[in-house]
C-alpha cells in the first residue's frame, strides 16, 4: 500500500507542473500585454495593473515568470482578484459555502444515483428498470443551466418552496435546491453505471458460487455484486468531479450562493481577466488533489491494487 | 436438514439407475451429425454489418435519426422554416411579447422573433459540435492509437500529455481560453477552445481498446507474415479498436454542444451577433420571472437537440458493443 | 431400445436421480433446448462421471441439479429426485438449505470464481456460517484454518488473510474444493474442476478430490470433456451428446465396448486414451494389432500414428530444417531485483519433413521460443539456424524470404482471425504482402487453399464470427499454407478446440505434412496429443530443456522426474483399455 501511495504521488507531480503551466502559458504566452487582455473591453484600475503587473513579473524571461507564480501558489499565494483584494481572501470567505453545497450535491447523488442504480440493475428489464433507464437519458440531456432555471422557476417562483436566490449568511436548508440541481447533474450517470454494474457482476462467476455455497440474496446483493459494482462507480466520481465544479460555477451563479463558483461566475460575466484565471487555477488545484484522494481511497476498495509488490 | 428420506418406488428397471447398467440410446433418437459442419447463414456477417442489423430493429435509432436530420436539414436550410429575420425585424415595442401571428413563439426583450432566432441559432450549434467532434477525434486518434499501439516511452510521454490535458475540466478551460481571447470570438474559437481539452478521454478508450487488441493472435500472425508495423496498424488494429470511438463520438457532439451554450451563456462563447441558443438564454434569463417563454423555447431546442444525440449515441453503443447490448 | 442389461442391481434407492430433464435457454429467437430429457442416477459416495464436448448440455445438467443455470436458464420438464426430494419444485429458499449443505459445488475457473475484494477467510467463513457448521468468530475460524488445511493448503493460518489474486490456479481451486465439501454435504458436484490448470496442478487436485470425498463419503457428480480422465476418476459414466444422454453405464465397460457411434467416435479420438493405447502395446507402432473402432471419419488418431510411424520409417535420413543453439531469452523486469530468464540455453534440431513437439507446463518458455523463431522477439543470445541461415541478421528483403519459408498458427481460435476481414482476404493477406501474382491468380490460390484445408469456397466472402472455433483453426493454417512454407510452427494449434474438432485438425495437419513435406515445431501443454502427431520430443522446464529423444523413447524410457510426472498426468493410466 506505501508503495501504491508514494507512486501515485510520484505521478502527482508532474501532472501538477503541467496544468499549471498549461493554464499559465493560456494567459501570459499570448502576443499583445496580457494585463490589458484580461481586462478586455473595461477600463482596468491603474493601481491593481501596476500590481498585477509586479505579480506576474512581465519584465522577465517566460519561465522564470512561471517559476515565480508557481513559488506563489506552493505558498498558498494565488494573486489578487480584478478588484485588487487577494484571491485567498475570498478564498476564505467562499470555500466553506461551496463546501457545504458540494458534500450535500455530492450525498444526494451518491445515494440516491446507486440506490436507484442498483434496484434497476437487479430488476433488468422490468418497468423500473425501463423508466429509470428513459429518464436518466432525458436527465443526461439537460444542460445544468436548464434545470437550474426550471428547478428556479418551478419551486421558486410558482410553488415558492424555496427561495430563488441565496445570497450572504442563508442557513444550510437554502443550499438543498441548488445542491439538488447540482447533484443532478451526475445522478443519471451514476445511476446507469451502478446498473450496469450491478449487472454485469451479478453474472460472475464468483457470485453463482457465492450462491453454491448456501448464500441467500441477502447477503450476495450487498457483499458480493454491490461492493463489487462501487469499484468503477468511485472511479466515475473522480473523473466526474470537474463536471461538478462546472456545474457548482453554474448554479451557485443562478441561485446566488456565495460561494467559490459564484465568485468565478460573477467574474466570468463581468469579464473580470485576472479572477477568472486565479479561481480556474484554485478549481484546478481541487479537482487534481479530489483525484489523488479518490485514487488513494481506490487502493482501499481493491485489494488487487493494495497489494501490488 | 431434511430427514424426510421417501424411498421412490421403481419405476422399472428401464429408467430406474439406468447409469448402472450399460445404457445406449436408441439411433434414432439420438441421431449422429457430422463433425464440424460449415453451416452459414444467408448473408455475411461482422461487426459492422451486425450493428446495422440490430439498430435498425430499435425504434430508438429511428426516433433519434429522425430529430438528428430534422435539426440537420433546420442547420442547412433555415430559410424552409421561417421568412422572418431574425435580427432585422426587431421592434422594441414588441418586448417580450407574446405570439402572435406569424411569431408563433413569442418576442424577445427586444422585440424581436423568438421561433426565427431559434431556427436561425440551429447552425451555430452544430457547427460547433462537428468542428469539436473533428478536433477531439483526430486529436484522440492519433495520441490514443500511438499511445496504444507503440507502448513504451512513447506511450509515457503521450500519456502523460493527455493526463495534463485531461486534469483541466475543459468548460473551465474554455472560459479561460474565451476570457483571454475576447476579441476573436467566434465560432471557430470558442470550438478550438473546447476541443484542446476534450480529446484525452477519446484518447483514452481508444488505447485501453487498442492495448487489448494489439494483443491478439491475428496482429502476431501478420506480423510474422512480415506485415509492416504501421499497416498492421491501420489495417487490423485501428479498424477493430475504432468501435467505441465512434459510440463515444457522437455523446461528444452533444457535450460539445451543451459546452458550447454553457459559454454563451456565461457570456464568454459567442459574440453576441452570432446567434445561439446560449446567447438566446444568457439574454432571456434577467426576466425568467416574467417572461419564462423567452428562455424556455431556446432551452426546448437545446434540450431536444442534445437528447437526440446522446440517443443516437446509445444506439451505436449498444449495437457495437455485444457486452453493452447484453445490459439492455 | 438396446440396453445392454446387467441383472446385477445393489439395494437401496440412489442419492440422486434425474428423469427426463429438459433445460431450455429463452433467446429473442425462441427457447433453445440446451437439455431434452436427460435422465441419470447416482447412489450415495459413488462417482458418476458426465462426459461430452461443449454444448453437449453436460454443465447446463450439472448446473440445473443446484437450480444456477445461467441467465434465461430454466427447467422445462422432468423430475431431479434428491433422496426422494424434486429439487426443480423447491422454492429459493428451500434450495437455498440444499445448496452448499447438502450438494457442494466446485466450478471450473478457479480464477473467476471467487471475489476478487475479499480475502479468502472471509469467503470460506461465510460458507461456513451459511451452512450453520460453526457458530462464534473464534470456531468458525478455527473451522475455516481446518477447512484449508484440509484442501492442502499449508500455513493455512496465514492464507486466511490473503487475497485471491496472490494465490495461483491450484491454490485457488483448493480453496473452492474445501469450501465446497466444507459442510460435508452428501453429493459435490465438480464442473471441470481442473481444465483450466497446468497438467502436472492437474493431479493433484484430483487426487486430493478423491481422498477427500472418500474420506468423507460424499458423492461426487464429475463434469468433464475428458473420457479419460473421466473413465479413470469415476466408476460410472454418462456420455451426453447434444442434450441426450447416448451412453450411460460403467466405466470400464463403456470404454472397452462403446455401443453408441457418437461414443466410438469420442474413444477413437480422445489424445489421453489414444496415446495410452500405444503405450501399453510394447511394440513399436507399425506392428500395433489394434482393434478399437476404426470406423469413423478419419478420427482415428491411433491410425494416423501408425500411418506417421509408417512414413517416417521409409524416409531417408534428411538434413536439419530447424536448428537452435543455446538459445536464451532475458526480459528486464522493471523494479524486480534480477532479471527474468525466460528461455535458458536451448538446443534442439528438427529433421526436415519430421514433427518435434516442444512440451512444458505454462511458464516453461516454450512460446518465447516460437516468438524468436519466428523472429517475432529478438533472442538475448544463442542462434537460430534455418535451413543453414543464422535468421538473426536478416533485415528487410532477407528477412521477408525468410518469413515466406516459415509461419505460425497461434492457440485462440477466436483471436487468430481478424475479425473484419473475410475469409478469403484474411487467407490472401500473405500473397498481398508478399506481391506475389495479380488479383485473378491471388484468388484462385485462396481457392485451392481453402479446398486443402477442406473447407467450401463460398467462405472466402464470409467473416469468421461465421465460423466455429475448428473452421477458423483451418483457416489460420489456409493463411499459413499460402505462400508454400516449409516450415509450419503450430503454438497450441489445438488445445482449445473439442475432441473431436482437435483430432479432425490433428489428422488435416498430417495429411498436410505428407503432402506438401512440412516441416512442424509443434508447441503444446499435452503429453498425450504428442504421442500421436510427433517424431521428437523436447520438454521444457523452467525455460531449459529437460529432456529430449525421440517420441517412443520418451514414453518408454523416461529419463527426467519432470517427464515422469507429466507422463503420469496424461489421463487413464489405470484404466484397461479394450487393446
Amino acid at each position: 500500500m506505501a508503495g501504491y501511495i508514494l507512486r501515485r504521488l510520484l505521478q502527482a507531480i508532474p501532472v501538477f507542473i503541467g496544468t499549471t503551466f498549461l493554464i499559465y502559458f493560456m494567459v501570459f504566452a499570448l502576443p499583445g500585454d496580457p494585463i490589458i487582455a484580461l481586462f478586455g473591453d473595461k477600463t482596468p484600475n491603474p493601481a491593481v495593473v501596476a500590481q498585477l503587473r509586479a505579480q506576474y513579473h512581465l519584465d522577465q524571461p517566460f519561465v522564470v515568470q512561471y517559476l515565480i507564480y508557481m513559488g506563489g501558489i506552493f505558498r498558498g499565494d494565488f494573486g489578487i482578484s480584478f478588484s485588487g483584494q487577494p484571491v485567498t481572501e475570498i478564498l476564505a470567505r467562499t470555500f466553506p459555502v461551496t463546501l457545504r453545497l458540494a458534500v450535500i450535491a455530492l450525498l444526494i447523488e451518491t445515494i440516491a444515483g446507486i440506490l436507484v442504480g442498483m434496484v434497476a440493475g437487479l430488476r433488468k428489464g422490468k418497468l423500473f428498470d425501463g423508466t429509470t433507464l428513459a429518464i436518466s437519458l432525458i436527465l443526461i440531456s439537460l444542460p445544468v443551466f436548464v434545470i437550474a432555471f426550471v428547478a428556479q422557476f418551478v419551486f421558486g417562483v410558482q410553488l415558492g418552496w424555496a427561495r430563488t436566490t441565496v445570497g450572504e449568511g442563508a442557513p444550510t436548508i437554502d443550499l438543498i435546491l441548488p445542491a439538488i440541481v447540482l447533484a443532478s447533474i451526475s445522478f443519471a450517470q451514476i445511476v446507469r453505471l451502478t446498473r450496469s454494474s450491478v449487472i454485469e457482476t451479478s453474472s460472475l462467476d464468483f457470485v453463482r458460487t457465492a450462491y453454491s455455497k448456501g448464500l441467500g440474496r441477502g447477503r450476495i446483493i450487498p457483499v458480493h455484486i454491490l461492493r463489487n459494482s462501487l469499484i468503477p462507480v468511485v472511479t466515475y466520481l473522480a473523473t466526474d468531479f470537474g463536471v461538478l465544479l462546472v456545474g457548482a460555477t453554474v448554479t451557485e451563479g443562478i441561485f446566488n450562493v456565495p460561494g467559490v463558483g459564484n465568485t468565478l461566475y460573477q467574474a466570468i460575466i463581468r469579464g473580470e481577466g485576472p479572477t477568472v484565471v486565479s479561481f480556474v487555477t484554485v478549481m484546478v488545484l481541487i479537482y487534481l488533489l479530489v483525484n489523488l484522494a479518490v485514487d488513494l481511497l481506490y487502493g482501499l476498495l481493491d485489494p488487487r491494487i493494495r497489494y501490488v509488490k | 436438514m431434511s430427514n424426510e428420506f421417501t424411498p421412490v418406488p421403481s419405476t422399472g428397471p428401464a429408467t430406474q439407475e439406468r447409469s448402472r447398467n450399460h445404457f445406449v440410446a436408441p439411433l434414432e433418437e439420438t441421431p449422429l451429425v457430422a463433425i464440424d459442419v460449415v453451416k452459414v447463414a444467408e448473408k455475411p456477417s461482422n461487426l459492422w454489418i451486425d450493428a446495422w442489423r440490430d439498430a435498425r430493429r430499435r425504434p430508438i435509432f429511428w426516433i433519434s435519426g429522425v430529430l438528428i436530420l430534422l435539426v440537420l436539414v433546420v442547420a442547412v436550410f433555415p430559410g424552409l422554416f421561417t421568412s422572418v429575420a431574425p435580427n432585422n425585424d426587431c421592434q422594441l415595442a414588441l418586448s417580450n411579447g407574446g405570439p402572435t401571428a406569424g411569431h408563433p413563439l413569442g418576442f424577445t426583450k427586444q422585440g424581436c422573433d423568438v421561433y426565427s432566432r431559434i431556427i436561425n441559432g440551429t447552425s451555430t450549434s452544430l457547427t460547433v459540435g462537428i468542428i469539436v467532434i473533428l478536433l477531439t477525434t483526430v486529436l484522440g486518434v492519433v495520441f490514443g492509437a500511438f499511445a496504444g499501439f507503440y507502448g513504451g516511452w512513447i506511450d509515457s510521454v503521450l500519456s502523460r500529455i493527455g493526463d495534463i490535458f485531461f486534469s483541466i475540466p475543459y468548460i473551465l478551460a474554455a472560459v479561460v481560453i474565451m476570457s483571454v481571447l475576447a476579441q476573436y470570438r467566434s465560432v471557430w474559437t470558442i470550438s478550438l477552445a473546447i476541443g484542446i481539452f476534450a480529446w484525452p478521454s477519446t484518447a483514452r478508450v481508444l488505447r485501453a481498446e487498442i492495448l487489448s487488441v494489439k494483443q491478439s493472435d491475428y496482429v502476431m500472425a501478420s506480423e510474422a507474415l512480415g506485415v509492416s508495423k504501421l499497416r498492421i496498424l491501420f489495417r487490423h488494429v485501428l479498424p477493430n479498436s475504432i468501435a467505441p470511438v465512434i459510440a463515444i463520438t457522437t455523446i461528444s457532439l452533444a457535450a460539445a454542444i451543451v459546452a458550447e451554450a454553457t459559454l454563451s451563456f456565461l457570456g464568454v462563447g459567442l459574440g453576441s451577433d452570432i446567434m445561439s441558443w446560449g446567447n438566446e438564454i444568457n439574454q432571456a434569463q434577467r426576466d425568467i420571472r416574467t417572461h419564462p417563454q423567452t428562455l424556455i423555447y431556446p432551452s426546448v431546442a437545446l434540450s431536444v437537440t442534445v437528447f437526440a444525440f446522446i440517443l443516437m449515441g446509445e444506439v451505436i453503443r449498444e449495437a457495437l458493443d455485444p457486452k453493452a447490448r447484453a445490459l439492455r | 431400445m438396446s440396453s445392454v442389461s446387467n441383472p446385477r442391481r445393489d439395494a437401496g434407492a440412489p442419492l440422486l436421480e434425474i428423469k427426463n430433464l429438459q433445460v431450455g435457454f429463452q433467446t429473442q429467437n425462441g427457447t433453445v433446448q440446451a437439455v431434452r430429457g436427460a435422465s441419470l442416477s447416482l447412489r450415495a459416495g459413488e462417482t458418476l462421471a458426465i462426459v461430452g464436448e461443449s454444448g453437449s448440455g453436460k454443465s447446463t445438467t450439472a448446473h440445473a441439479i443446484i437450480n444456477l443455470l445461467p441467465g434465461s436458464g430454466r427447467i422445462t420438464g422432468g423430475e431431479i429426485l434428491f433422496e426422494g426430494r424434486d429439487l426443480a419444485k423447491l422454492s429459493q429458499k428451500e434450495m437455498e438449505d440444499v445448496r452448499g449443505k447438502l450438494i457442494g459445488f466446485v466450478p471450473q475457473d478457479p480464477m473467476s470464481n471467487l471475489n476478487p475484494v475479499w480475502s479468502i477467510g472471509f469467503q470460506v467463513e461465510e460458507a461456513i456460517k451459511a451452512n450453520g457448521i460453526a457458530t462464534g468468530k473464534r470456531e468458525i475460524k478455527k473451522h475455516a484454518i481446518e477447512v484449508l488445511k484440509e484442501a492442502g493448503l499449508g500455513d493455512a493460518d496465514k492464507r486466511l488473510r490473503q487475497f485471491p489474486h496472490q494465490f495461483s490456479g491450484g491454490m485457488r481451486q483448493r480453496v473452492l474444493i474445501g469450501m465446497g465439501l466444507s459442510s460435508r454435504p452428501k453429493l459435490l458436484i465438480a464442473d471441470e474442476p481442473t481444465s483450466a490448470l497446468d497438467v502436472t496442478v492437474q493431479r493433484t487436485i484430483l487426487d486430493n478430490l478423491d481422498k477427500l470425498t472418500r474420506e468423507i463419503g460424499t458423492a461426487l457428480l464429475f463434469i468433464t470433456h475428458d473420457l479419460g480422465l473421466a473413465a479413470e476418476r469415476a466408476e460410472h459414466l454418462v456420455v451426453m451428446y447434444k442434450g441426450q444422454v447416448v451412453e450411460s453405464g460403467p466405466s470400464r465397460e463403456i470404454l472397452q465396448n462403446p455401443l453408441h457411434p457418437y461414443t466410438q467416435r469420442l474413444v477413437a479420438a480422445a489424445p489421453s486414451l489414444a496415446s495410452r493405447r500405444i503405450q501399453s502395446s510394447s511394440h513399436s507402432l507399425g506392428d500395433l494389432d489394434y482393434s478399437a473402432p476404426r470406423s469413423v471419419e478419419g478420427l482415428d488418431l491411433i491410425a494416423a500414428a501408425e500411418h506417421r510411424a509408417e512414413l517416417q520409417a521409409e524416409a531417408p535420413q534428411r538434413e536439419d530444417s530447424i536448428v537452435v543453439e543455446n538459445l536464451t531469452k532475458v526480459y528486464k523486469i522493471r523494479g524486480a531485483k534480477g532479471d527474468f530468464k525466460a528461455v535458458d540455453d536451448v538446443s534442439f534440431a528438427i529433421e526436415r519433413g519430421t514433427t518435434t513437439a516442444l512440451v512444458g507446463e505454462s511458464g516453461s518458455g516454450k512460446s518465447t521460443v516460437a516468438k524468436m523463431l519466428l523472429r517475432l522477439e529478438d533472442a538475448t543470445d544463442g542462434k537460430i539456424l534455418i535451413n543453414g541461415t543464422d535468421t538473426a541478421p536478416l533485415r528487410g528483403k532477407e528477412l521477408l524470404a525468410l518469413r515466406r519459408r516459415m509461419q505460425p498458427v497461434f492457440q485462440d481460435p477466436y483471436g487468430s482471425l481478424d475479425p473484419l476481414r473475410n475469409i478469403g482476404n484474411t487467407i490472401g493477406e500473405p500473397l498481398v504482402t508478399h506481391n506475389i501474382g495479380d488479383r485473378t491468380s491471388r484468388r484462385e490460390r485462396v481457392l485451392e487453399l481453402l479446398e486443402q484445408v477442406s473447407l467450401p469456397a463460398t467462405l472466402s466472402t464470409r467473416y469468421p464470427n461465421e465460423l466455429s472455433g475448428g473452421q477458423r483453426q483451418r483457416v489460420a493454417i489456409a493463411r499459413a499454407l499460402a505462400l508454400k512454407p516449409d516450415i509450419v510452427i503450430l503454438d497450441e494449434a489445438v488445445s482449445a478446440l473439442d475432441v473431436l474438432v482437435q483430432a479432425q485438425i490433428l489428422q488435416l495437419l498430417s495429411d498436410l505434412q505428407g503432402e506438401l513435406g512440412l516441416t512442424y515445431l509443434f508447441i503444446t501443454h499435452d503429453l498425450a496429443v504428442v504421442r500421436v502427431i510427433a517424431d521428437n520430443v523436447c520438454v521444457m522446464q523452467r525455460g531449459r530443456i529437460v529432456e529430449k529423444a525421440s517420441t517412443d523413447e520418451v514414453f518408454d524410457r523416461p529419463q527426467m522426474e519432470y517427464t515422469k510426472e507429466l507422463l503420469n498426468a496424461i489421463p487413464g493410466a489405470g484404466i484397461a483399455l479394450g487393446v
